[in-house]
């Protein structure tokens, strides 16, 4: 509380000094028990993650913890695993958040006009996103990409591609490829929420001047769309970087450790590896990392949420 | 919007040399719809097909969906739901819907009035705390699952459902008070002003006034932080084993123990699935919403 605030609320008041702290407390309980809550499980594991992270300290060995300083971060920097899982985490990121955004516009552009049967349409279309991931992952890796009795194989048959094994000839692509499915209905519903909040006048009345539709949309459509799809490429990032539901499904991050990001594999090293010093500076590592991305992205979201809240 | 523009192109008023015109666009425009709704059955069967797939594969006995050219007319058979039903799923069920319904219930207790003194009544440095908020979603849970599982252990509180309950409170908490947020905004301000002139209580009108406003909200709240928690894995499997375990983790257990069964797995996942479907379907709007924080009405 600065200390401004309260003189303006007693001079406005003209009440006293301590009444007005009263009140500004009041004001704030009820925001209280959510923030207290989400600190102590938010924030408080994270400073725990600190802590450990400067410890040797073995889950399997009782009593091996002990204090090691930076040892483990420069083991983190020297481990050429933990770079190509932070590579192919940057990858799987991008890769599915770009693909998923550019058909979620093509299909949001297509939903944007009437046709028969529209509503179905968009139903079927947004349900890959419903479906439970786990549960997404396992029909990808069995009934989908299986190398003999996949359907996708037995649809490229014809194209001489008959026994291709998805899973371990291209892992990360087949993982991006089921996390593609899953999040292109996202997009396609922020984008379609785009387009319907584009005033329509503008647009007819470029029509009926005479304008191209790919100029109008190049022009006109593009420009509005912009806040939604930069929106829809953060959100998309935020929950997509952290997946791990796919990789553990689909090819517990093989052969080797070509598909793993960095969720499975300090996952891995966790509780796999037990090494939970090790493990937490990874973490930490990824949170600064995280806090670097994020500083833009939150500044980002900002923007579109004052320009929503002034449109509205 | 179609509708508008026809309207005003075929107005009586125009000129008559012009009269063949509107027919003739009117009909160019609908063979255009026919060629967009073909365009969008074909992408939305495309999209939908694993889905089918997956419904059409659980049907099946086994030896169906093993073949090399995939059968598409068969008799179906009810055998491999009566093989799932039959190992256990229930308490699996049970657990996901505990956790689901009480970490919503939580969520909403500590997310409407937090969003409340964020909006309507909102305290200084409400954009920090909104900042706070959003910011804990982009921390990567796997640097917090460490303490949290060592806590979790020292406290006898692994593979316990409340321990899920607390995590997936928290993880839904910042789409909450974002979400609720954008509907206390909703509420008109000349209804708050009219209430606060006639002299009523707090109180009333919460209620009275804002209450009724915010209702549909605080629904559409509780579906996108039910559907999280339902398939929440991460946090389930490393947290839970057997008392508290939840059905995605129902799901992985069945590949392991049973080996790689197509039709079975299919109908394990289907049955899964199938709760958040169906109001994913029925709720498609307020999917939006909470999808972007709100931001998006």
């Amino acid at each position: 509380m600065t200390a401004l605030a309260p003189t303006v609320t007693t001079a406005r008041r003209a009440r006293p000094r301590p009444d007005a702290r009263r009140q500004g407390w009041i004001r704030r309980a009820p925001l209280l028990p959510a923030l207290v809550f989400a600190i102590i499980v938010t924030q408080l594991p994270f400073l725990v993650t600190l802590y450990y992270s400067l410890e040797s300290w073995s889950l399997v060995r009782p009593g091996s913890q002990h204090f090691v300083g930076l040892t483990n971060y420069l083991d983190v920097f020297k481990d050429s695993q933990f770079r190509q899982t932070a590579i192919n985490t940057v990858i799987m990121t991008g890769g599915t958040v770009i693909v998923a955004m550019v058909i979620g516009v093509a299909l949001a552009l297509v939903l944007d006009r009437k046709f028969l049967g529209r509503g179905i349409v968009r139903t079927l279309l947004i349900t890959p996103f419903l479906i439970m991931p786990v549960g997404a992952a396992l029909l990808w890796k069995t009934t989908m990409l299986d190398s003999t009795f996949g359907i996708v194989n037995f649809v490229l048959r014809p194209f001489g591609i008959g026994h291709f094994d998805w899973l371990s000839r291209l892992p990360l692509e087949s993982v991006m490829i089921e996390m593609i499915w899953q999040w292109t209905p996202f997009m396609m519903l922020l984008v379609l929420a785009g387009l319907q909040s584009q005033p329509k006048d503008i647009l007819e009345a470029a029509s009926c001047d005479g304008a191209k539709p790919l100029a109008i949309f190049r022009e006109l459509t593009l420009p509005h769309l912009r806040r939604f799809i930069e929106l829809g490429v953060v959100l998309g990032a935020i929950y997509v970087v952290n997946n791990f539901d796919a990789v553990y499904m689909m090819t517990q991050g093989g052969p080797g450790i070509s598909s793993a990001n960095l969720p499975y594999y300090i996952y891995q090293r966790a509780f796999l590896g037990f090494q939970v010093g090790q493990a937490a500076a990874m973490g930490v590592v990824v949170v600064v990392a995280t806090i670097i991305v994020a500083t833009f992205a939150l500044r980002l979201i900002f923007k579109t949420f004052s320009g929503t809240e002034q449109a509205a | 919007m179609m509708a508008r523009a026809e309207q005003i192109r075929t107005e009586p008023g125009l000129p008559t040399g012009a009269a063949g015109q509107p027919a003739r666009r009117r009909k160019r425009r609908r063979s255009n719809s026919t060629a967009w709704g073909i365009v969008g059955w074909f992408a939305a069967i495309l999209f939908f097909f694993p889905v089918l797939w997956m419904v059409l594969t659980s049907f099946k006995t086994e030896a169906q969906a093993y073949t090399n050219t995939p059968h598409v007319l068969f008799s179906p058979t009810l055998s491999q739901y009566k093989t799932v039903f039959s190992s256990g799923l229930w308490p699996y069920v049970a657990n996901s819907a505990f956790a689901t319904i009480v970490s919503t219930l939580l969520v909403l207790l500590l997310a409407t009035p937090c969003a409340f003194a964020l909006s309507l009544r909102a305290v200084k440095k409400t954009r920090d705390v909104l900042f706070f908020f959003i910011s804990t979603k982009m921390l990567p849970v796997v640097a917090a699952i460490i303490p949290i599982y060592i806590a979790a252990r020292d406290l006898h509180m692994l593979d316990n459902i409340f321990t899920l309950v607390i995590l997936y409170t928290a993880m839904n908490l910042p789409i909450a008070v974002w979400m609720m947020r954008s509907f206390f905004l909703e509420v008109p301000g000349e209804l708050l002003e009219a209430a606060q002139m006639d002299g009523a209580p707090l109180r009333r009108t919460l209620t009275e006034v804002i209450l009724p406003v915010v209702a549909p909200g605080i629904a559409a709240t509780a579906l996108i932080c039910s559907i999280f928690s339902w398939n929440e894995f991460f946090f389930a499997v490393n947290i839970t084993a057997t008392e508290a375990a939840t059905v995605p983790v129902f799901l992985v257990g069945f590949i392991s123990s049973e080996g790689l069964y197509f039709a079975q797995l299919a109908a394990a996942a289907t049955v899964a699935t199938l709760p958040v479907v169906l109001v994913g379907w029925v709720a498609q709007r307020q999917l939006v919403r909470g999808l972007s924080f709100g931001a998006i009405k």
